[in-house]
């Protein structure tokens, strides 16, 4: 039962994944780019969400965590870039 | 029951995750792929999380917590996140659809 | 007593958040770990309270409950209904954007306003106007726009303004 649900909700993840790398690789703009990266931040910490529940470990917790501050980060860097022309200052 | 509990919570979390995904895709303009992401995927990695938290607390003896910190720090980013990614489209004056009501130039 | 409560503890609420922060990482109530944090809860507030010119203030910590409940329960209906708005087709939606006049003055209301706007139904707050008066608001379907905004101030504005008054 459990493994059904799992099996089905790793293939909705990773279409999801694909779609939002359809939309990373078509653009057509920049701040469409950026936020294609976000949402595969946001998708793989689901992905390994659920590859926790499948192997049974909470190891994967700790990779999640840590793309879902890097990814926050990243897309703030990215922003502000485009905001600025410039990082830090 | 309770794995009907769990299976439940999964596949309504990698569906609002996948829901996201779809409306980044289909969407026509940015601002309008900006409100997918934003909203399903909180929902939908936040009841993928609850779903772990209970595995793990009923499977083993030990009380886990630990996913709610992911949830609630999803739930802090995601606004953060969009509002910087809205401002800097509307800085380098993304076009926006024919049909948007009170247009930003 | 208080003075001396205030230099120990200059961020009582930062203090509590980091503790539990603490606790759920290592997601352990052991003894040593509830030490550990609370040393470390109380440390570093007190190291980096430079940072943190403006004090926190809830005034009613009934009506902040009770928000948080109102906001949850709408995140929950805000998703089925940009789920059922991004499945349909997209042709007949009408997105729009507006302006809401603030109310609230205090830099952490006007950010707990702007992220509840975009968890909430179909809204994301896009900028902010440099005299923080007026926050540009995008919906991805919106029919009547007054009414809207009507909600939002009443919904959400209020009770912020309520709990996060300047003192």
């Amino acid at each position: 039962m459990l493994e059904t649900a799992l099996f089905i909700g790793f293939a909705m993840v990773s279409i999801a994944i694909f779609l939002s790398f359809l939309r990373l690789i078509k653009g057509p703009d920049v701040p469409d780019r950026i936020l294609a990266l976000d949402t595969l931040y946001i998708n793989s910490i689901a992905l390994l969400v659920l590859l926790g529940l499948y192997f049974q470990s909470a190891l994967y917790f700790e990779a999640a965590l840590l793309i879902a501050v890097m990814g926050f980060v990243g897309t703030i860097g990215l922003s502000k870039y485009l905001l600025r022309g410039d990082i830090m200052e | 029951m309770f794995e009907w509990i769990l299976s439940a919570l999964i596949i309504i979390g990698a569906f609002f995750t996948l829901v996201g995904s779809i409306g980044l895709y289909k969407l026509p303009d940015f601002f309008m792929r900006l409100h997918g992401p934003t909203k399903a995927t909180t929902l939908g990695v936040g009841a993928l999380l609850i779903a772990s938290a209970l595995y793990f607390s009923f499977k083993t003896d030990d009380i886990s917590l630990h996913e709610i910190l992911i949830t609630v720090f999803l739930f802090i980013t995601a606004p953060v996140s969009a509002h910087l990614m809205a401002k800097a489209a509307i800085h380098i004056k993304l076009k926006q659809v024919k049909r948007t009501q009170n247009e930003i130039k | 007593m208080k003075t001396l409560f205030n230099k120990i503890l200059p961020h009582p609420v930062l203090t509590l958040v980091l503790w539990g922060v603490w606790l759920l990482l290592n997601n352990t109530i052991g003894a040593g770990h509830i030490v550990l944090g609370l040393i470390l809860a109380i440390f570093i507030p007190w190291l980096t309270s430079g940072f943190w010119p403006e004090k926190i203030r809830i005034q009613s910590p009934f009506t902040l409950l009770k928000f948080l409940g109102v906001v949850l329960w709408d995140i929950l209906v805000a998703n089925m209904s940009v789920a059922k708005l991004i499945l349909s087709p997209n042709k007949n939606l009408k997105p729009g954007f507006f302006y809401i006049d603030l109310d609230i003055q205090t830099p952490l209301g006007i950010s707990l306003l702007a992220n509840t706007i975009s968890l909430t139904p179909g809204t994301v707050s896009c900028d902010l106007t440099e005299d923080r008066k007026q926050l540009l608001v995008h919906a991805l379907h919106i029919e009547d726009i007054p009414a809207t905004i009507k909600e939002i101030k009443e919904r959400y504005e209020a009770p912020l303004k309520k709990v996060f008054t300047a003192c």
